[in-house]
């Protein structure tokens, strides 16, 4: 039961902290550390041009994708080292936001499905942020029911023709690459009748159209194929074996989302420890304090919840479905949080531009949670990802499992 | 990094779960929640046997001299199986305050009987509502003699001896609390038990009149050894929270799995295996978090008062929800007697009310984190 580094961690650890001293953009890192979900603002610079400049130097020197072999442009660290970096990068992670379903979810699948000079020509760009990538998953009838999507793709020669739509592609409309699951026999049941592809984004007959959010921002968008090629050289695993690429995909998600999702907590109590209330102290007042001890108590729960699974890593162990709390805990926690932040600034809460407490930090943070309870996976697919994979329990009743996709039906209420 | 026990202290949890899955089965809890006994006997001889009571005792004073990391191992494994003994009040409480402030001989004379089981130890703190506080402590000494009144004290009626809370000056400050031990078969004392809301541990009120008692530690510093002996029990008290958290999850997974509703296990549905779910996270955040205070306590951290209120808060929050909701999941059965949930509901309920409420604790933790934010 320690925190300590072993020697050659302690070493990788020096080594890492050095470098980004001497390198990291340390212009930005009261902005970025002073960030909160929902709004990460630098002023007078583009944040994807900072974020592309220093993921392009991480690279340069080894830094970037530590994880991933040399040859696809990583440094073939360890998972250990991998988190010894996070930590030691600190604020300055909070610009890879912008790469982290190509890094997390996009990379790995590649590297897991296309040949390999796929991987020496797309890997490489990805890792240094040159290129981005973005995840074609979702669709208006297919969210938590991925295997219910839509969107066809039929073969003509060498060749994959696509039509439909996407929905919610976060990043879609600065991505150069995605990949993306198709429906390619609507005949069979709807996980035995998915492809998986990666494709240009630039491509002829794709059209990105940005969705406005419930938040006023635009991260994610509508993807439309009309008549899109494909190269069947770009199919990610065997026709009809989507799913399991997807599974892949998906797995990979929940350990690049899971660790280190924002709670609110360090911001809220930071917010309490200078705020007066009428009578006195905000930390001096009992309700308060119940209620910072509450979250004080889940936040630090996550965190070393996630240096338990860093332990079972540094032993090779792969973390497993345990590990879907995080973002289920932190989710509604930001919510609450916020809300209760607005709460204790009375009526001027309702303010949110630049009069408002903090220039609407908690404002900016209470419109953009929601998204986190519903981006990759919502709280209620984590609640079954727990129940039944690791509590063991049966799995939920599915009346369209066995039954040939297009006669399952369309409507709820007919 | 690592953040976890070790084999060897995982070896000594798979020992102690064995140990308590046979001497420990609910029959015996009950025997003594039905007042059939004070406490359980055999039991404790066979815990002293096993080398469990010492086992964070130094071996120059008859225990195992292992540490407290294998003291937290065996109080988690406690918790699950509710044992209906003495533990919390001899071991986390007084072993640890005579290990913290006790002289030599105090040590000598009372820390080898407590490994070998054959004393038992309390402290009497509380003295009827309210919350651990120097002002709440009443109890008069003078001239080595103490009189007032200590309720509720855990084990009080059955205890060999009491490390006692007493007033010794007037200042209206910490310092006016110094700490004094009482060898319970001296005379001037007496025990009355208390109905309490798990009597598969008991509580007592204890009445002092001219009772003679020997002073712990030095006088005036009652109240600083006092919440250092909190923080540590807070830790293991945790622990044995998050171990009856565990049964009770693991009883609610094992029912809903077997019985059957509307031609399906209840498991399958998705109300109970949310509610599972949510028992299974608030046990794991409750674990970490004392994974944390175990760190602290072993390595004697200055962040253990942090460390301890984070765990003791999550511990009593995961215990007492998946105590509830173990009930909720058994349905009409949970409710009844016959069966086993109400043990771990009532355990849940009473722990939560042992070494402060959970307001104290609240209060200790923010008071921490503010401190260390000032820094
Ligand atoms: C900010 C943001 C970014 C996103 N980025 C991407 C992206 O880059 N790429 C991508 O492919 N997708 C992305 N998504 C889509 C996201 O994966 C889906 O929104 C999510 O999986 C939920 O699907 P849905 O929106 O269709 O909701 P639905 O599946 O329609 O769910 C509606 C409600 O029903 C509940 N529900 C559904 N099924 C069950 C069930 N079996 N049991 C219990 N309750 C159920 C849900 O929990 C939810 O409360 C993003 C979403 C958001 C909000
Ligand atoms: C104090 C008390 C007084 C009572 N008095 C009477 C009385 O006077 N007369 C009488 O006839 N009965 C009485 N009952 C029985 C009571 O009606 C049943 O206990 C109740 O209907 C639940 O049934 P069960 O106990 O079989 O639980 P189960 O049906 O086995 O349920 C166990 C768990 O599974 C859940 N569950 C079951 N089915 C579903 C589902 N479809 N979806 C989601 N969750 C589900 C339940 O909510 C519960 O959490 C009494 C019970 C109590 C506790």
């Amino acid at each position: 039961m320690n925190f300590d580094d072993t020697p050659q961690e302690a070493a990788f650890r020096e080594q890492a902290r050095a470098w980004i001293a001497a390198n990291a953009p340390k212009q930005y890192e009261e902005e970025l550390r002073k960030a909160s979900l929902g709004r990460t603002q630098l002023k007078g610079a583009n944040v994807l041009d900072v974020a592309k400049a220093w993921q392009k130097k991480k690279a340069d020197s080894g830094w970037a994708c530590l994880h991933w072999p040399k040859e696809y442009g990583g440094r073939g660290a360890s998972p250990i080292e991998r988190v010894i970096w996070q930590q030691e990068e600190g604020a300055f992670g909070k610009l890879s936001a912008m790469f982290i379903i190509g890094h997390g979810m996009c990379g790995p699948t590649m590297m897991a499905f296309a040949a390999e000079d796929q991987k020496r020509k797309y890997l490489p760009p990805l890792a240094s942020g040159e290129k981005i990538w973005c995840q074609l998953f979702s669709e208006p009838a297919g969210g938590s029911d991925v295997a219910g999507l839509r969107t066809r793709a039929e073969r003509q020669g060498d060749d994959w023709i696509v039509n439909g739509q996407k929905i919610w592609t976060s990043g879609a409309h600065y991505s150069d690459y995605g990949i993306l699951l198709t429906r390619t026999d609507p005949t069979v049941p709807k996980h035995k009748g998915l492809t998986m592809f990666f494709l240009d984004m630039k491509s002829k007959g794709v059209e990105i159209k940005p969705i406005k959010q419930a938040n006023g921002q635009s991260e994610f968008n509508e993807v439309y194929f009309t008549d899109v090629k494909i190269p069947d050289s770009q199919r990610l695993g065997a026709v009809n074996d989507g799913w399991n690429v997807a599974l892949t995909t998906l797995m990979n998600e929940r350990m690049s989302i899971g660790a280190g999702v924002a709670t609110g907590f360090p911001e809220l109590f930071e917010f309490c420890s200078g705020l007066m209330l009428d009578d006195g102290p905000a930390l001096d007042d009992r309700n308060v304090r119940a209620r910072l001890a509450n979250w004080a108590v889940k936040a630090s729960g996550l965190k070393h919840t996630s240096f338990r699974a860093i332990s079972a890593l540094s032993r090779g162990e792969r973390p497993g479905p345990e590990n879907s709390i995080g973002k289920l805990v932190a989710g509604s926690m930001i919510q609450e949080i916020a809300m209760y932040a607005l709460d204790l600034e009375g009526a001027a809460g309702v303010l949110s531009g630049p009069e408002a407490e903090l220039a609407g930090k908690f404002q900016a943070m209470l419109l953009r949670a929601p998204g986190t309870r519903v981006e990759g996976g919502t709280d209620e697919i984590m609640r079954n990802i727990i129940a039944e994979r690791v509590l063991g329990l049966p799995g939920d009743v599915r009346v369209d499992k066995d039954v040939p996709f297009n006669q399952v039906p369309t409507k709820g209420r007919a | 990094m690592n953040f976890d026990f070790s084999d060897d202290q995982k070896q000594l949890r798979d020992q102690a779960r064995k140990f308590l899955a046979e001497k420990c089965p609910p029959k015996a809890v009950r025997a003594v929640l039905e007042g059939k006994a004070a406490y359980d006997r055999e039991l404790w001889k066979g815990l002293a046997e096993m080398g469990f009571l010492g086992v964070a005792i130094p071996e120059g004073y008859g225990g195992a001299g292992a540490g407290h990391l294998e003291l937290c191992v065996i109080a988690e494994e406690m918790g699950r199986a509710l044992a209906p003994v003495p533990f919390s009040s001899t071991v986390y409480l007084a072993a640890e305050a005579l290990l913290l402030a006790g002289s030599d001989g105090q040590k000598k004379q009372w820390l080898p009987k407590i490994a070998a089981g054959e004393a038992i130890g309390t402290l009497a703190l509380f003295e009827g509502k309210g919350n651990p506080s120097p002002q709440g402590v009443k109890l008069a000494a003078s001239g080595g003699m103490l009189n007032g009144v200590k309720k509720p004290v855990p084990d009080g009626a059955i205890a060999d001896f009491a490390i006692v809370a007493a007033r010794t000056g007037s200042s209206g400050r910490e310092t006016d609390v110094s700490l004094f031990l009482v060898d319970m078969k001296g005379g001037g004392v007496e025990a009355k038990v208390l109905t309490n809301l798990d009597p598969s541990r008991e509580q007592a009120e204890l009445t002092f009149r001219n009772c003679k008692a020997e002073p712990l530690g030095p006088a005036s510093e009652g109240w600083s050894i006092l919440t250092r002996v909190l923080d540590r029990a807070a830790v293991l008290t945790a622990f044995e929270q998050v171990g009856g958290a565990d049964r009770a999850l693991e009883m609610g997974r094992d029912y809903a799995l077997d019985r059957i509703a509307f031609g399906r296990p209840i498991g399958s549905f998705q109300a109970v295996k949310h509610m599972l779910a949510d028992m299974y996270v608030a046990a794991t955040l409750a674990r970490s978090n004392c994974y944390y205070g175990a760190w602290a306590l072993s390595t004697n951290a200055s962040e253990l008062p942090e460390a301890a209120a984070a765990a003791r808060i999550s511990a009593t929050q995961a215990f007492h929800h998946c105590a509830k909701n173990n009930i909720q999941v058994h349905g009409g059965m949970g409710f009844t007697w016959e069966f086993d949930c109400h043990l771990y509901y009532r355990r849940a309920g009473a722990l939560a009310l042992s070494l402060g409420s959970q307001s104290y604790w609240e209060d200790a933790l923010i008071d921490c984190m503010r401190k260390k934010n000032a820094a």
